[in-house]
């Protein structure tokens, strides 16, 4: 088990060096010029020269490949060509935020959407089943930006009963001051016992919560329920029933818990596709999160800020596979 | 004859997209309390949907029973319902199924799986179940009893797997024993253990057992009396000396030269390898485009099982007439 993990762990690690190799090359590859950036819409040729210098611009690619590098095994991820702010403070600011989501819309596949699955696998060809099914491809096939729109439009727009977007409306904002504990608004609120603020941060996470997480939500479903249907037919479920083992335990633990693999597997990897997917949602619902950061570092071609949220969702999907590989291993039949 | 266990008249089919394809017609079956009930047929004659509807366990759909009583201690099973059949399983009646290599969870360890089925079954606490579990693996004789539950089912053999299925299914004194093929996916030696073992603890725990099978010679090894099943009936019944000495139906017979006596005899499989078309319904006997003996009657109508001889039974026209025995029809 231990060098099973050890070499998962290697290969992340190459899989990581990879990633960064590549998107450095890329984002200095795209015409665009970093240093004029850095010292903005009105600065001379000289000024521009200097700072060419100052960021080390005017060195070959590999040198200053080996010097990001170098600064990054610091913790230095370089500082932001818009903001002149270090690029991994302004992550920590965002990143809590993008979380809150993410962790959201992941207890939503687990705890709904597995239960669906099982329920739809229950009730195979019955009415259940059928919404279950209808629901799940719906919430798969339906495009994320589709969704968020068509949500504000229904309980903003037309019923008024959810905020459109942030993560806290403009007055509680300015009335209160949330001390940063964990980082995630609802928990820092509930934390400090400030349940107006809570309330608030809940109506506003709602929406993005439920674009975010139907998805997920949807896969899980799908997932568990082809998975469970196959064991469902396995000898050891027919036996199990022979013994006089209730339906209740021979679905929940000794069919689900062979089932489990691909759900797990489905599971780690929509949290990483919902990483991904925070971008859009995020945009739309002016999410105060990395999504929202990424996408205005993108337009202004603020290279090491793009960097830094690559790096930081290539670290997130490597994490996720090897939580995945180990619980996997969990399974006696392919445990090393 | 006790009525210790009676089937009377099932019918069992399977829907399909061409309609209801009968499975299983069994006019009548019985098995008395202590011995052990031997039921030959080829594949696809229908045995394991016999002991899978008798558990109430056949799925329905695409499983239908048309009719027909399954009798045990005078209480009809078909007419139970789930909760009630849940409490019969285990505890009553039980069963090993044909294939020791997916029987067993493979994500439990042996002795969880044999724990969950006696704590459940009998509502004792955790350390009661395990000295019960030790108990039944040491009965089925496998040594090293505490090492063994804590191992998962892919690190045993076949044996010793089957004898731990074994032990599961009469862990929880379960006085009727389905044992289907038990030894079917077993080399040799191995099937010889454990058919010595089932009929140990066939008389230790005083067992009834439905013992199915496809081989004739394995069944009139273990077995105190035998039916012969083809395509869902029962064509012939009785003691295993009555079958095997004096088979009065022309499939015994053929099934019976089908064993090599000697290595000289050249073995005619011809017949065996017969297969009736499509499984139409003609209405007549099931057996007549096989059969060896058919005549114009046999198209026509279905014999039913009739006594010939004592406890023999069988359904087969010309049997009758052999017998002289008066011609009796199948509804």
């Amino acid at each position: 088990m231990k060098t099973f993990i050890a070499k998962r762990l290697l290969l992340g690690i190459l899989v990581l060096f990879g990633v960064i190799l590549i998107t450095f090359t890329l984002t200095r590859v795209i015409p665009s010029d970093p240093a004029a950036q850095w010292v903005g819409p009105r600065a001379t040729a000289e000024q521009i020269k200097a700072a060419r210098i100052e960021l080390g611009l005017d060195k070959p690619l590999y040198i200053q490949f080996g010097k990001y590098l170098q600064n990054l095994l610091r913790g230095n991820l370089g500082y932001s060509l818009k903001s002149h702010q270090p690029v991994l403070n302004e992550l920590k600011t965002y990143i809590p935020a993008t979380m809150e989501l993410v962790l959201l819309s992941t207890i939503g596949a687990i705890f709904i959407g597995l239960p669906l699955g099982v329920m739809s696998a229950k009730r195979k060809d019955e009415w259940v089943d059928h919404i279950c099914r209808f629901f799940s491809v719906g919430a798969v096939s339906l495009p994320t930006f589709w969704i968020g729109i068509f949500l504000q439009l229904v309980f903003y727009r037309w019923l008024g009963i959810l905020p459109m977007g942030d993560q806290l409306s403009m007055n509680i904002k300015l009335m209160y001051n949330i001390p940063k504990i964990t980082g995630f608004l609802t928990l820092d609120s509930l934390i400090t016992g400030n349940f107006i603020v809570f309330k608030d941060a809940l109506t506003h996470l709602i929406l993005p919560g439920i674009t975010i997480a139907l998805y997920p939500i949807g896969l899980v479903a799908r997932m568990t329920r082809s998975a469970l249907l196959e064991i469902l037919n396995e000898d050891y479920i027919r036996a199990a029933r022979s013994y006089g083992l209730p339906e209740r335990m021979v679905l929940w633990s000794y069919a689900l818990k062979n089932s489990l693999g691909p759900t797990v597997t489905v599971v780690t990897l929509s949290i990483g596709y919902t990483l991904v997917n925070t971008f859009l949602v995020e945009s739309i619902f002016s999410w105060p999160g990395i999504g929202n950061y990424v996408a205005t570092a993108v337009i202004s071609l603020d290279y090491p800020a793009i960097m830094g949220v690559t790096i930081f969702s290539a670290c997130a999907y490597v994490i996720l596979n090897l939580i995945a590989d180990i619980i996997i291993a969990l399974d006696p039949r392919v445990r090393i | 004859m006790d009525n210790y266990f009676e089937i009377k008249d099932l019918k069992v089919g399977f829907k399909t997209f061409e309609g209801i394809k009968k499975v299983l017609d069994l006019e009548f079956l019985s098995i008395c309390k202590g011995e052990t009930f031997g039921l030959v047929g080829e594949s696809g004659s229908g045995k394991s949907v016999l002991a899978l509807t008798i558990l109430g366990l056949l799925p329905i759909p695409p499983g239908i029973i048309e009719s027909g009583q399954i009798l045990y201690g005078g209480e009809d099973l078909l007419k139970k319902r789930e909760e009630e059949m849940r409490k019969i399983r285990g505890k009553k009646i039980s069963m090993i199924f044909q294939d020791p290599m997916s029987t067993l969870n493979p994500v439990f360890t042996v002795g969880e799986q044999i724990i969950r089925v006696i704590r459940n079954n009998e509502g004792i606490n955790r350390k009661q179940a395990e000295k019960k579990a030790l108990e039944m693996i040491e009965l089925v004789k496998l040594p090293d009893a505490k090492n063994i539950l804590i191992k998962y089912p892919h690190e045993l053999s076949g044996g010793q797997r089957q004898r731990i299925i074994i032990a599961i299914a009469l862990s929880c004194g379960a006085e009727f024993l389905i044992a289907d093929e038990p030894t079917r996916n077993l080399d040799v030696t191995i099937q010889a253990g454990i058919l010595k073992l089932i009929a140990e603890l066939k008389k230790e725990l005083k067992v009834t057992v439905l013992f199915i099978a496809n081989n004739l010679g394995l069944v009139s090894a273990v077995c105190n009396r035998v039916g012969i099943l083809h395509e869902g009936r029962i064509v012939e019944t009785g003691t295993v000396k009555e079958v095997i000495k004096d088979p009065k139906h022309p499939y015994t017979v053929t099934l019976l030269k089908a064993i090599p006596a000697n290595r000289e005899e050249k073995i005619d499989l011809s017949r065996i390898l017969l297969r009736r078309e499509n499984g139409q319904e003609t209405g007549g006997c099931r057996y007549f485009d096989r059969c060896p003996e058919r005549s114009g009657q046999c198209s026509k109508s279905s014999p039913s099982l009739t006594p010939v001889d004592g406890s023999h039974l069988v359904a087969c026209f010309k049997a009758f007439e052999r017998s002289g025995i008066n011609e009796q029809t199948a509804s």
